[in-house]
């Protein structure tokens, strides 16, 4: 596939390599891990280094922690509902305004069922109050459930101290790594984070496969009942394949650890200085000296982000928007508004995220290609007179709404 | 990314009429608030004929308000104010050969910029008087306030009759939920529990004689005279489309009609049906379910 890919934080392509792995989990070694015979003799092997992989790359302290799921959302629910369902006598949940909808939708939901849910807001760089994470913290709370990273800004929160401040208070923690993993070194055994989720999908593994990491001992109970798969706490057969895929995939991670953090790291920062030197009225969005280091997110002012996809698409570039044109739905992006971003900033907010395939070839190719795209939007917007906004531009243009 | 047609993208990727047109003295300034959308249309009209001589647009916004708005400048140059103010936004739309469902509102902004600059032309206050909400139903392009104050009108008590009120949730039904929610919210403010297992409850018993008389006190003859005579004057609309409709039977408040041609089969009929039960319960004062004669009850039907 021609084009430069900068959309890694919403899916990544399964390196050749992992896709290698997988195939013998198709056709020769297509049994069932649970059955009798030699059809699948390998593949509860194979399903045990893959658990081992992964223990590996988080830290665990045990491989049983590690429980398979079919996707990030899953391993969310998962935890959230298992620790409502364990605790019957807790009926608060702690969480954040800027989560990914895995979290938040289900927590509006659990809200109209009758539970109490906290929000903690953020400030105009996507950071927590901890002093306000403190005050809502009681024996009420039956799970915190705060991301390790933000999916559209990068912005890091300080999980493990919030793990330490909900086990002093008693309280269960779960975080939504699925951004983090693979990008951010993780030692879980040494903290007293409770339950974390992944996503295959989002390390060069497949799609449709994740992981939930339950620590020893914390009280679980299962999403889905039957079989007796992942020792009864997540019935159904094994997706062997995605499984050895992710174990993989994990392994490669480990491997690339420093590259992430240095090599991509550098991209993302040429990418993100070349943008603003080069492009008037835009900033960086988030917390820039606490984010993953293959994310930016940057708000072109004045412009709208679907109509800067289109014409990046168009030059074979592919990031994504926090507009709320790209979604479908009439909001712009939750997280730009929880930031308090302008609004004629919010929806000109632009995700570009690497991975280690991506090179600094590509980057200067897209800082080459990104102004004049703006230029040409900006002599559209009604906002826009010559080369500067108009003064005063949200009083100079102001609107009828309906 | 967007299932945008040809015409959309063309619009987007080449948009005409970009920029304030100079000597302007039209302006119509509107936004969306919902969807962050804005957009200022400049006309120049001829003072004597209420020609638009020219008319620019500049855009805050996505794809398919770029094209929108390029499209409602090339429709209206050349026309009079009178003529470019029966633009609708189903025309935008149709000009840029359809917009996807989620996208409908940036063509009502290019209509609400018309009317908006016209009435700035002609020293009126102009107001908008339609609100948007959320984006329920995605088949049909219903929003959650149209189905709210449709369901406050009308008392509606069912997603079914949500259904045949506003079309929402007609097609493949994932919106049910959020048709529920509504209808429990809009229960609750009158102190009430929606039940979403009850059947809907007839406001009027189905007697004959009420089915006859109906609320509107016309007999059944001329209540099906009037009904063939709504059905007729729809047709010449229909057959400029390729399509036709003929009047099947008249059973109580469900009205068995036959279409036929391109409105045949497709999503379009479902849109058409709509269409007509809207002018049939407007005709005549009183609710009406129109169905394709395929859904006639066997036995009724005769074979
Ligand atoms: C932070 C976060 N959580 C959860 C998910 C959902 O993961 P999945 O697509 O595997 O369900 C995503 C990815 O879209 C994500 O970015």
């Amino acid at each position: 596939m021609e084009g430069i890919y900068l959309d890694n934080n919403a899916t990544t392509m399964v390196d050749p390599v992992i896709v290698e792995e997988m195939l013998p989990y198709f056709t020769d070694q297509f049994g069932n891990p649970s059955s009798m015979h030699a059809f699948g003799n390998k593949v509860g092997f194979a399903i045990k280094k893959a658990r081992k992989q992964i223990q590996e790359l988080l830290g665990a302290e045990h491989d049983s922690e590690i429980i398979f799921t079919s996707c990030g959302t899953e391993s969310d629910s998962t935890a959230i509902l298992s620790a409502l369902k364990a605790q019957p006598e807790r009926n608060e949940i702690i969480t954040t305004v800027v989560e990914h909808p895995a979290v938040l939708t289900l927590c509006e939901h659990l809200e109209k069922e009758g539970y109490k849910v906290h929000y903690l807001k953020v400030d105009a760089k996507g950071r927590l109050d901890l002093s306000e994470y403190q005050q809502v913290l009681s024996e009420r709370v039956a799970v915190v459930s705060v991301m390790w990273a933000n999916n559209e800004t990068g912005t890091i929160f300080p999980v493990r101290e919030m793990a330490e401040m909900a086990n002093r208070a008693g309280v269960m923690f779960h975080t939504d790594a699925v951004q983090a993993v693979g990008k951010i070194p993780m030692d879980l055994k040494s903290t007293k984070i409770d339950m974390l989720s992944i996503s295959g999908h989002k390390l060069h593994a497949p799609k449709g496969i994740g992981v939930l990491y339950l620590r020893r001992g914390v009280r679980f109970r299962p999403l889905l009942r039957g079989g007796h798969q992942e020792r009864g706490r997540r019935a159904g057969t094994e997706n062997t394949a995605s499984i050895v895929g992710l174990g993989k995939a994990t392994e490669l991670a480990m491997e690339h650890m420093e590259f992430e953090n240095t090599t991509v790291a550098a991209m993302r920062d040429r990418l993100q200085e070349g943008i603003l030197d080069a492009v008037p009225y835009s900033f960086v969005t988030g917390d820039p000296d606490n984010r993953l280091p293959n994310t930016c997110n940057i708000a072109f002012e004045y412009i709208e982000g679907e109509a800067i996809l289109m014409l990046l698409n168009k030059q074979g570039i592919a990031a994504s928007s926090g507009s709320a044109c790209t979604s479908g739905s009439l909001e712009p992006s939750h997280v730009m508004r929880a930031m308090d971003i302008p609004y004629t900033a919010a929806h000109g907010s632009v995700r570009f995220s690497f991975s280690r395939y991506n090179t600094m070839a590509e980057v200067e190719k897209v800082i080459e290609v990104v102004p004049p795209i703006m230029a040409q939007l900006r002599k559209l917007s009604p906002y826009w007179d010559g080369d500067r906004p108009l003064d005063e531009p949200e009083k100079a243009f102001a609107p009828t709404y309906a | 990314m967007w299932d945008y047609s040809e015409t959309v993208k063309e619009h987007f990727y080449n948009p005409r009429n970009a920029g304030a047109v100079e000597e302007a003295n039209a302006t119509g300034d509107v936004g969306s608030l919902s969807c962050g959308d804005a957009l200022r249309l400049t006309l120049k009209v001829n003072p004597e004929t209420e020609v638009i001589e020219d008319a620019g647009f500049q855009t805050f916004g996505c794809g398919s308000a770029i094209a929108s708005s390029s499209a409602l400048t090339e429709i209206v140059k050349g026309m009079t104010l009178d003529d470019a103010l029966t633009v609708s936004n189903q025309d935008i739309a149709d000009y840029l050969e359809g917009l996807p469902p989620e996208k409908m509102h940036c063509s009502v902004m290019g209509r609400e910029a018309l009317q908006a600059a016209v009435a700035d032309y002609r020293g009126e206050e102009w107001s908008d008087d339609h609100e948007e909400g959320a984006l329920i139903c995605k088949c049909f392009a219903v929003d959650a306030v149209l189905i709210e104050e449709t369901v406050r009108a009308n008392n509606l008590k069912t997603v079914e009759e949500v259904a045949n009120y506003t079309k929402a949730g007609g097609g493949c039904a994932s919106c049910h939920e959020g048709i529920e929610e509504i209808l429990a919210m809009v229960f609750e403010e009158k102190g009430e529990t929606f039940d979403p297992t009850a059947d809907v409850i007839p406001a009027v018993e189905s007697t004959p004689e009420t089915l006859v008389a109906g609320a509107t006190g016309m007999t059944n003859l001329q209540r099906i005279r009037k009904i063939e005579k709504v059905i007729e004057s729809l047709r010449p609309q229909l057959q400029l489309d390729g399509g036709d409709v003929e009047l099947v039977d008249v059973m109580g408040d469900t009205i068995y009609v036959n279409m036929t041609g391109a409105c045949n089969g497709c999503q379009m009929a479902a849109m058409t049906l709509g269409g007509i039960q809207q002018r049939l319960i407007e005709e005549l004062g009183s609710f009406v379910k129109v169905l394709p004669s395929t859904e006639m009850p066997k036995t009724a039907a005769g074979v």
